[in-house]
């Protein structure tokens, strides 16, 4: 997104400079009644030239979307995924899939948000979801802990440059999951842990993990009210607040998941939706790529990490 | 030579309520208040006051009343009369002014002028009563990640020892010799039944307090005093002092006559003999040396403890302090110019160091550009007397706090700054055994709970308040707190902004 034409030229040198482009163009747009001063929208479909053979490719991406979003002004990155798109500006839900053409994209994992701007103006690359590399993170609520998550990113090489609390799940998420290393279910400890009275009572080995995640993560402790979904290449995770100040449905059908902040929007999308439940705080629900969804009980806080959906039981609606 | 120093304080007893108890007489360990055999009445040299409100107490019909004595000098603003009465009295003794607790003066108290946020509407405010509250604390180095195995799900991170705290307030460095066992017991005491720590300081640890053990941070000072293969092996938290707030760059001195058969004991030196901590460590003239140290400390217990490296708060804090994360520290703590002491030059306590809220943001900005905040805690201390300034610290960037002042009020302390003569008349700085006994550390240590917990109480409301159930996520949060009446620079230095914006 670029807020006017020296921007735009800023952004295109730069990419040249560090990425070899194979296609660029405007985002194909209609014009749409209510959607009101549009940015100007351009994608890049681009290889980094990694400068050194230390570099990986995923550390550079992020490095340099860092760069556009500090150093050029007026000039923000959207998105910066592969086999990802983000869609995102100020209007109606209706409205902004009617502007950027959605009917003409297929997907198999669809993420959508609306948002009503509480703290922040709302602006274009303000809005829902957030990006980087292929992570998408769309979120209901805010987060109180932000000036501690976003200290606790900056040290780490994140710039928090939306003006909004939401971005900084997303660059945890990268952090926790692609660099290093953690699977989802323990990133999902990490954004929303048990409490130490919780940890205290566990099995030596959990409660060892457990201790061990908040000590060193207690930064990236999402304190306040949330509810986020976030998705990433063939998997998708939706987790609420550790003492649930903001609602959180799931839902399925078939191999189908439905997650969602009202049960009435899955009924909506999925009128003969199998079952729904309300999972506990903190406790992720999450769907993969070519494994079946199953609906799940609720037992207590904690759910052991890595247990299946099957032991922990089934909730018939 | 005739003292020309008059009176600080005029005592007033009101003969109508006054019964000759002489309980004042008995209280007062500065022989202010006597027995008139003569005229069997009891009477007050009010030259000898020091202003504790000890008599004033302890009095059962309220009969007295102590009066700053306020002389009408001619009106100065420079030659004020505690400048003039410093003169007198140093052009009568000679010497060093010396004095006892934290700087007095009136420097801008910065948790005076940051006021902390709460939430409203668009976040909910979260109820103490109803919800967890958490302010588990844990003091030591952190890795860069965590390594999880990605088959076995197994953990492979080993941490550095921690140790937790479940109230981010501990109590500073006093050492048995500049205060009685009995208030070291108190404080210790506390600490375990609170679930926090309690500090040796440089006087080693007294046999009958080894039962708190594990609640207790030895510190090994530049005297040495007290330190020996089991006082480490005790300890939970291993401490390097380097320095102190009220007395930044130079070193302690216990006077002889402090030292009594115990207090001799416990340091590992003579009855009667001063006990003289050096200015510098006399292994330790370098950072390399302090590495050393660190490492020769570690080694000597296996691994297994932290080790915290205390010093002043100084005009290069920042870059000191990056250098003692780097040496190996786990903690480092750093006292600000309003910490206390047993006993320092009155100039130096007045004139040396940097307030700590500038200090703890100095540092935690600094080892954060560094990407090595995660390698040590940090512990703030010098002058925070409530909840407030607590939280306020905490949300600067500091872990925990250590407190001595709040602490020795709390046991009856009325700040009189007067630790130095060893007669303090609520039995807190003093090793005299019929002043030592005036605090029952059962009772001491109820007070310090007390007080603890109602900082507790507080702090969690606060943090509920801001929407936050973890006191790790106000830590560093510094956009919860806004500013008051203060330049750009020191907004600029504290990384906050002025309130309204």
């Amino acid at each position: 997104m670029t807020l006017h034409e020296r921007a735009r030229e800023q952004v295109e040198s730069f990419l040249h400079r560090h990425f070899e482009v194979v296609k660029g163009e405007r985002v194909p747009t209609r014009r749409t009644p209510g959607i009101v001063d549009p940015p100007d929208l351009h994608r890049y479909f681009v290889h980094p030239r990694l400068e050194s053979p230390g570099d990986v490719e995923d550390d550079f991406v992020v490095a340099r979307v860092m760069e556009i979003n500090s150093q050029i002004e007026g000039a923000f990155v959207f998105s910066s995924g592969k086999n990802m798109g983000v869609f995102k500006g100020v209007g109606y839900p209706e409205q902004i899939a009617e502007y950027f053409c959605l009917d003409s994209y297929e997907g198999y994992m669809w993420t959508g948000h609306n948002r009503f701007p509480t703290n922040t103006p709302g602006w274009w690359g303000g809005a829902h979801p957030f990006n980087i590399l292929d992570w998408t993170v769309v979120h209901n609520g805010e987060i109180s802990s932000y000036g501690t998550n976003m200290r606790f990113l900056e040290m780490r090489g994140y710039r928090c440059t939306m003006q909004t609390d939401t971005e900084v799940l997303a660059y945890a998420l990268d952090l926790l999951i692609r660099r290093h290393r953690l699977p989802i279910e323990i990133a999902a400890r990490v954004l929303a842990p048990p409490l130490w009275t919780e940890i205290d009572a566990m099995e030596p080995a959990e409660r060892r993990l457990h201790e061990t995640l908040r000590q060193v993560y207690g930064g990236l402790l999402m304190n306040g009210p949330f509810t986020i979904i976030a998705a990433h290449d063939g998997e998708m995770i939706a987790l609420g607040d550790r003492i649930r100040l903001r609602p959180l449905v799931a839902g399925v059908k078939g191999d189908r998941l439905y997650v969602s902040s009202e049960e009435s929007a899955i009924w909506l999308v999925c009128p003969d939706v199998e079952a729904t439940w309300v999972p506990v705080g903190g406790q992720p629900v999450i769907g993969r790529l070519g494994e079946t969804p199953r609906p799940l009980a609720v037992l207590g806080y904690v759910m052991p990490v890595g247990a299946s959906l099957d032991e922990v039981g089934v909730n018939a609606q | 030579m005739k003292s020309i120093l008059p009176p600080r304080f005029i005592v007033e007893r009101d003969l109508d309520r006054c019964i000759q108890c002489q309980v004042c007489v008995t209280q007062c360990g500065w022989d202010v208040h006597y027995f008139d055999e003569v005229d069997q009445v009891v009477r007050s040299r009010d030259e000898l006051c020091v202003g504790c409100h000890r008599c004033v107490a302890f009095c059962p019909t309220h009969a007295l009343t102590i009066r700053e004595r306020q002389l009408d000098y001619r009106r100065n603003a420079n030659w004020t009369p505690e400048v003039l009465e410093d003169i007198y009295k140093q052009s009568e003794m000679g010497g060093i002014i010396l004095t006892g607790m934290g700087n007095d003066k009136p420097y801008r108290n910065y948790w005076d002028n940051l006021v902390l946020n709460a939430s409203q509407v668009t976040n909910p405010s979260i109820d103490p009563l109803r919800e967890p509250m958490e302010m588990r604390t844990y003091l030591g180095a952190k890795p860069e990640r965590v390594e999880i195995d990605p088959e076995t799900m197994d953990l492979r991170t080993e941490l550095a020892p921690q140790v937790p705290i479940e109230v981010p307030v501990m109590f500073s460095a006093m050492s048995y010799g500049a205060i009685s066992l009995n208030a070291q017991e108190s404080l210790a005491r506390a600490a375990a039944a609170a679930g926090t720590m309690f500090n040796t300081g440089e006087g080693g640890l007294a046999r009958p307090l080894y039962k708190y053990k594990d609640h207790m941070i030895a510190q090994v000072a530049s005297g040495r005093f007290g330190v020996h293969p089991d006082y480490l092996e005790m300890a939970r938290i291993l401490e390097i002092k380097i320095g102190q707030g009220a007395k930044p760059g130079i070193g302690g001195h216990l006077p002889g006559e402090k030292v009594n058969e115990p207090v001799a004991a416990t340091r590992m030196i003579p009855v009667g003999t001063d006990a003289l901590s050096p200015a510098p460590q006399h292994d330790i003239y370098s950072i390399e040396d302090l590495a050393q140290l660190i490492h020769a400390l570690k080694e000597a217990t296996r691994y297994t403890k932290p080790v915290s490296v205390k010093i002043a708060a100084v005009h290069n804090v920042a870059a000191i302090a990056s250098g003692i994360a780097r040496a190996g520290a786990d903690i480092i703590a750093i006292d600000g110019l309003l910490g206390s002491t047993g006993a320092a030059p009155k100039i130096i306590r007045d004139n040396v160091g940097i307030p700590i809220a500038l200090a703890i943001a100095a540092v935690d900005t600094r080892l954060r550009e560094e990407g090595i905040r995660n390698r040590v805690s940090i512990v703030a201390a010098g002058g925070f007397r409530n909840s407030g300034d607590v939280l306020k610290a905490i949300a600067l960037g500091a872990d925990a706090v250590y407190i001595a002042t709040a602490a020795l009020v709390a046991l009856g302390c009325h700040v009189c700054q007067m630790c130095y003569t060893g007669r303090c008349s609520w039995g807190i700085a003093t090793t005299r055994p019929d002043l030592s006994k005036r605090i029952n550390p059962e009772i001491g240590a109820e007070r310090l709970t007390n007080l603890l917990r109602g900082w507790s109480l507080e702090i969690k409301e606060m943090l509920g308040g801001m929407g936050i159930n973890a006191l790790e996520s106000l830590r560093g949060n510094r956009l919860h707190l806004r500013a008051i009446g203060l330049t750009e620079a020191e907004m600029q230095v504290l990384g906050v902004k002025q309130a309204g914006m």
